[in-house]
């Protein structure tokens, strides 16, 4: 996630530091930013001097103090809050005061996030969607103490890199998770239920409303153990019957049925062909 | 999948939100046929049919039909998807009981995909596949609408931005009707009784007004 957001910065005109705690992640980051701007040189979209430009605003650190002259850090490491709070707590020991603190979580409280930091007024909601280089919807969620002048900074921001922001309160899941985990969930009862099978659901919801993918083929391809772990991370904040994960999905979880990674979810994946599972 | 040619006859009385005056699936019918259906006409057992089929609206076939009735082999439910005060779209949910025959499934959808409709088929339970799935999801929109979790036009937005929907809940959900979705979650949160189907307060006070 932290690539495609650096490669939206980057292709904006921005200088981007990609720093990450070792070297292994940040090489994997050089080989997708390269080779996005590589396809895109290959499709006529950007000429080989605007992609060498581009990928010179690039660099790659594990030295965070590499990091003390950033204007915005947005961080997209692991979800958990103990996790992001201690980065921020080490970012404010490096930056400026004034650097403003992005946080991509697509779960987690900015309100919480923010108590890392000595000073959370400079901290916001920047939710990207994957893959973020492609997609421009940004999620942008201030906490309870961000100042509205650091909101109003990192809205702009994400304006003049050609996104869209959408404003939402700092509450479970924003717009986007908090109306689609539980929907998910609600197909996979229906299937417990014995209403339908999956392949009926999704070609009635497709059919139906238009959608291009059906909830069950989602899951399959974010995964089974995602919608888990989206589950527990919503069900206790929320108690929202509907956020809980159903057994099914467990049992599947258990099986090792989690979706197109591993060849079978709600469908079995053969090559390119999609089988009712 | 491909079917036999199949005939259908239709009984009517009233309108019928599945096919509308005027709608082309009218005019294909015949007088004697291998299916029968039924729309808004009381239902009538014929055993000497491939199918008979019931228009539903909100309610299940056991409504119409004793659901562990042998002689109802060749019986089942049909709704054609439709939002509310939209058009009805190509979706037809077919609706089986435990007695249901294969035969009489196979004939109800040679009868619909021959006029160019996407069949699924699913169980007798309240709201069928889209209503179950779909009403809690605007509930919620509506309800965060209500808490002011983000603007109507915002949340339409990231559900087509970040989802590829082509319309998001809110404006689908007024497009359709605030009055229909109450009386379709009402329905829907008698039968199951939870939280989630409960009309919300915009839908209570759109059908308290007698507004659409």
């Amino acid at each position: 996630m932290g690539a495609g957001i650096a490669i939206v910065a980057a292709r904006s005109g921005y200088n981007v530091v990609c720093y990450d705690t070792a070297e292994a992640p940040l090489a994997k980051t050089v080989k997708q930013t390269e080779g996005f701007f590589q396809k895109s040189v290959e499709r006529g979209k950007m000429t080989e001097a605007d992609r060498d430009a581009v990928l010179a605003r690039f660099e790659r650190t594990t030295d965070i103090v590499r990091l003390a002259a950033c204007d915005l850090v947005i961080e997209a490491v692991f979800e958990n809050l103990e996790v992001k709070r201690n980065l921020l707590a080490q970012l404010a020991a490096v930056c400026r005061p004034d650097t403003i603190f992005g946080s991509n979580t697509s779960t987690l409280s900015i309100t919480e996030i923010a108590s890392g930091c000595p000073n959370p007024e400079r901290v916001v909601g920047m939710h990207f969607c994957l893959p973020a280089q492609l997609m421009k919807l940004v999620e942008m969620s201030p906490g309870i103490l961000t100042s509205d002048a650091v909101f109003k900074a990192a809205w702009d921001w994400t304006l003049a890199c050609g996104q869209i922001p959408v404003r939402t309160q700092d509450k479970p899941g924003f717009i986007l998770n908090a109306l689609l985990v539980p929907f998910n969930n609600d197909a996979i009862r229906a299937i417990e239920a014995g209403v339908a099978d999956a392949k009926s659901i999704d070609t009635a919801i497709k059919v139906g409303l238009g959608y291009k993918m059906g909830p069950l083929e989602l899951i399959d391809l974010i995964g089974l153990d995602t919608q888990v772990r989206l589950c527990e991370a919503f069900y206790p904040i929320t108690l929202d019957p509907r956020a809980a994960c159903p057994p099914l999905l467990r049992r599947m979880v258990a099986a090792g049925l989690l979706g197109r990674k591993s060849g079978r979810g709600f469908y079995n994946y053969d090559g390119n062909a999609m089988f009712g599972a | 999948m491909s079917h036999a040619i199949m005939t259908y006859a239709i009984q009517q009385q009233g309108d019928s939100r599945s096919f509308p005056a005027g709608d082309a699936f009218l005019t294909g019918a015949t007088k004697d046929a291998d299916v029968v259906l039924h729309l808004g006409a009381p239902f009538k057992a014929d055993a000497g049919k491939k199918a008979v089929l019931v228009e539903l609206n909100a309610e299940c076939l056991a409504e119409h039909v004793d659901e562990a009735d042998p002689s109802c082999k060749n019986v089942l439910g049909f709704a054609r998807y439709r939002n509310g005060g939209d058009a009805p779209s190509k979706l037809i949910e077919l609706v089986r009981l435990p007695v249901t025959d294969a035969a009489a499934i196979d004939a109800a959808k040679a009868v619909f995909e021959a006029a160019g409709f996407t069949v699924v088929v699913c169980a007798d339970q309240p709201g069928r596949i889209l209503d179950r799935l779909l009403r809690p999801k605007y509930n919620a929109a509506l309800r965060f609408l209500d808490e002011g979790l983000a603007t109507a036009q915002d949340m339409d937005t990231t559900c087509k931005l970040g989802l590829g929907y082509p319309d998001g809940p809110i404006e689908r959900v007024m497009r359709g009707g605030l009055k229909h979705h109450h009386d379709v979650t009402r329905a829907l949160f008698e039968t199951y009784g939870t939280a989630a189907y409960a009309p919300p307060r915009l839908a209570v006070a759109a059908a308290k007004r007698g507004a659409r």
